[in-house]
């Protein structure tokens, strides 16, 4: 019974033996399955958080500056203070995540022994290993992932993320490539569906995904994990585009703490996630909401591009 | 026939797998005026607060309080036991609204975080009495309710003992240890109250759907007219794409 779901067809082995027992993949994507049709907030405070419950977010992201900041102040951004960490956690009951820098584990450890809800791995923070990412199987804390293809998601996947975040480009204001993502994802899985059988092992070769993972894809027509979209949402309209895309939720990160008044804005962004597929409800949200964050223009060449830091 | 499942937030996509598995339409429920569509409701998992939210925003719980009050079959899991419950602890600072009705206590996040999720082979006598099936049910909790008191029109369908709850956390904070220090008895993880169902777990996470059928025979008029039905859900079908789910862990 214990972990023997679809995804962990190598549940029992090697990898995955000691954080099998205690924590099942079911359970660790159990929580992404309830965050579904929500959308979570990047918070840099307590009081940012308590803003983000009140407005809806279904759970919000610790860390210690929004990626706008880190673009415009530069530096190692790392994982945030645990202090800071664990104020967040008290003033709000909604799902506490934490990022935590691409392949660096004892950061992940110190977020697990923290015992908040979910670790993001995320580019944003730098790098702490060009090659690797982190086993997160050896973890009973479930891992969210970013992409921009198909062939990154169910690597991380196989890595051991429970959930997938299209990686967009934080702290920009800008959508156009969260939605590049998002389509290449969704456009991947809608050719793997109708693909013969037999040219699934070059596909897998192609995209560089593990082979069993591209086969479970192609039964689902979806990914096997909850797909959430981030980087660049900044409105109303963005929130509800990834929706009608295909996304099971939104991260927020800049577009809200940046912009006039973000209460209003993160409410109004909470209900066009609910109401993606009714305009008029669209229409009426979006309404008055003030300034949005002035955001950058990703043609200038001097913009460093996030999404590419890691494969 | 048709259930309606509130679709605020959360896993009322997998409520309605669970639906479809037994031959019956979910219905989404996002406006009051829906309600008047279905003659019963699922109240997903998901976050309650999120959800109570949304419900406040759009001005949804007096139609819930008034479907509730119809006796009316309502079915809560995890985040929809909160909402029916009479009394929450362990809420956000300021509270949240709830629907009521349900005469019990809930603590939220009663297990603690999500590194205290967990799940577990659970008696459920009187489902498995009603339904076949093997004698316990594979119980998801996701940070997960518990009722701590009910009142005595309050039917207990299942329990947890807390102690092995205990087992599943190694790490030690200081939320944990009060817990041990109430967590002696066990906790009720599963109610009936007349037409209400309400449970911490997520039976729309497994693929066994007895809960779901045990819920469906507490409808009335199943099997019955579906004529108004058949003009209900998203007004705006245009814009839906057709959902696929998913997996369901066996």
């Amino acid at each position: 019974m214990s972990g023997s779901g679809v995804v962990t067809v190598y549940g029992n082995g090697a990898i995955a033996e000691t954080a099998a027992k205690q924590s099942p993949f079911s359970v660790k994507v159990g929580l992404a399955q309830m965050l579904r049709g929500g959308v979570i907030m990047d918070v840099v405070t307590a009081e940012q958080a308590r803003i983000a419950e009140e407005a809806g977010a279904c759970a919000v992201m610790a860390l210690e500056r929004v990626p706008a900041d880190i673009r415009a102040q530069g530096g190692v951004a790392r994982m945030s203070d645990p202090q800071l960490i664990k104020e967040i956690k008290q003033a709000v009951t909604i799902p506490v995540m934490a990022k935590a820098r691409i392949g660096h584990f004892v950061e992940a450890q110190i977020l697990e022994a923290l015992g908040i809800d979910y670790v993001d791995e995320s580019e944003v923070l730098t790098l702490a290993d060009e090659e690797n990412h982190i086993n997160k199987h050896n973890f009973r804390i479930p891992f969210v992932c970013g992409c921009r293809n198909l062939g990154e998601a169910l690597r991380r996947i196989r890595e051991g993320a429970a959930m997938i975040r299209t990686k967009g480009e934080a702290g920009t204001g800008n959508v156009i490539e969260a939605v590049r993502h998002v389509r290449s994802v969704m456009g991947d899985i809608r050719v793997l569906r109708n693909m013969d059988d037999d040219e699934v092992f070059t596909f897998a070769k192609k995209i560089q995904a593990p082979y069993d993972l591209v086969m479970q894809t192609k039964q689902l027509g979806r990914l096997p994990v909850v797909q959430f979209a981030a980087g660049g949402v900044a409105t109303p309209a963005d929130a509800a585009l990834m929706m009608q895309l295909g996304c099971d939720g939104v991260f927020v990160g800049s577009g809200i703490f940046k912009s006039g008044d973000p209460a209003r804005r993160a409410r109004a962004i909470v209900q066009a996630v609910t109401h993606y597929s009714d305009p008029e409800v669209l229409a009426e949200v979006s309404c008055g909401l003030g300034e949005a964050m002035v955001g950058i223009n990703l043609n200038d060449a001097k913009v460093e591009r996030y999404a590419n830091r890691s494969e | 026939m048709a259930v309606g499942v509130l679709a605020l937030q959360g896993s009322f996509n997998e409520h309605i797998a669970a639906l479809r598995r037994l031959g019956v339409k979910g219905i989404e429920i996002r406006k009051a005026e829906q309600l008047q569509s279905v003659s019963s409701l699922i109240i997903p998992g998901g976050e309650s607060t999120t959800m109570a939210k949304l419900a406040e925003f759009h001005n949804l719980f007096p139609a819930l309080r008034e479907f509730v009050k119809m006796g009316k079959p309502v079915w809560g899991t995890c985040a929809g036991l909160i909402f029916l419950a009479d009394k929450a602890v362990g809420q956000k600072t300021g509270g949240q609204e709830l629907i009521g009705g349900l005469d019990c206590t809930v603590h939220r996040n009663f297990f603690g975080s999500q590194i205290q999720s967990f799940e577990t082979e659970l008696a459920i006598p009187e489902v498995a009495a009603k339904e076949g099936g093997p004698p316990t049910f594979r119980a998801v909790f996701i940070r997960a309710p518990a009722i701590l008191e009910v009142g005595p029109d309050v039917e207990i369908l299942a329990d947890v003992p807390a102690s092995s709850v205990i087992t599943v956390s190694s790490h030690s904070s200081t939320e944990e240890q009060l817990e041990s220090a109430e967590s002696e008895q066990k906790v009720i993880v599963a109610v009936k109250q007349g037409n209400m169902l309400a449970t911490a777990f997520h039976p729309e996470l497994t693929a066994d759907t007895r809960w779901h059928s045990y819920f469906l025979k507490m409808v009335p008029e199943f099997g019955g007219t579906s004529s108004i039905i058949t003009t209900t859900g998203e007004g705006s079908s245009f814009y839906e794409r057709p959902k696929i789910d998913l997996p369901v862990f066996q």
